[in-house]
């Protein structure tokens, strides 16, 4: 059961991935991204990551993509059209790639035994242990990042102004 | 729940593949919004192997990281638009090759 869910949803995750890159359309790009969050949340469930599951669900594909989907509805971004100017990019960026791709998975396969299997429930992340863990130990990070979130929000109103 | 057990090292290629396909897109695409969608991707990609290293130490901190990421992506999405609509604004084109204003 574990493994058909894990692989079921790895695959709509890859093929989602691979539908972002040949759409020509922002939006199909934007609707695909979703669909890799969406199963993205389900391997996070697999993994005991139950928190996390939901605000990947509520804030990635909820807030931050609706934003993306305004912008590109705001804009009226049509299909992008295809200028061959990056000399770099198409000539290196393949090989470069499938090395940089082959390079993690010899990584992870020297690295971790295949013993080491996902057991659905084998550790579960509670809300609660996490609540505790991220105001004992990260409060001063937490903090922080109420510092950025809020220079964030100012430095988005500053440049959404008419002019700059 | 019974079957043969995902091996962990799954997960961890699952997440390779996803942030090499967001490299990818970063390389290829040339729409400046597309551009930030691998950048999502990218994260996500990263996100997963988070929570699969936080599942085979048995540490929260896993756990912890990713939401941290998530926030930063959220105010990364709200400057990065912001800077979008702005350049959209002075030079009516979102295509990558076209803002070289920068370039050397």
């Amino acid at each position: 059961m574990d493994i058909f869910l894990f692989l079921t949803f790895a695959l709509i995750a890859v093929g989602c991935a691979v539908n972002l890159l040949l759409q020509r359309h922002p939006i199909s790009s934007a609707l695909s991204l979703i669909g890799v969050m969406g199963s993205l949340a389900v391997l996070y469930l697999l993994l005991g990551a139950e928190f996390i599951a939901a605000i990947q669900v509520i804030i990635y594909a909820g807030a931050i993509m609706v934003v993306f989907l305004f912008v590109i509805m705001l804009l009226n971004a049509g299909v992008e059209e295809r200028t061959r100017r990056s000399k770099m990019s198409s000539i290196f960026g393949l090989p470069l790639l499938a090395v940089l791709f082959s390079q993690i998975a010899v990584i992870v396969y020297r690295v971790f035994d295949h013993r080491t299997t996902v057991q659905f429930g084998g550790f579960v992340g509670t809300t609660q242990d996490l609540g505790r863990s991220l105001f004992h130990d990260y409060v001063l990070p937490f903090e922080v990042t109420s510092v950025l979130i809020l220079v964030a929000i100012i430095g988005a109103v500053y440049l959404g102004k008419k002019e700059i | 729940m019974s079957g043969p057990a995902v091996p962990l090292s799954w997960y961890l290629v699952l997440s390779a593949i996803l942030f090499s396909l967001g490299v990818a897109g970063f390389l290829f695409k040339r729409n400046i919004i597309t551009l930030f969608l691998s950048i999502e991707l990218m994260l996500n990609g990263v996100n997963l192997s988070l929570v699969a290293f936080a599942y085979q130490w048995r540490d929260i901190g896993g756990h912890i990281f990713v939401f941290f990421v998530i926030v930063v992506a959220a105010a990364e999405a709200a400057v990065g638009l912001a800077i979008i609509i702005a350049v959209f604004r002075t030079r009516q084109t979102l295509n990558a090759d076209d803002l070289e204003a920068m370039k050397l």
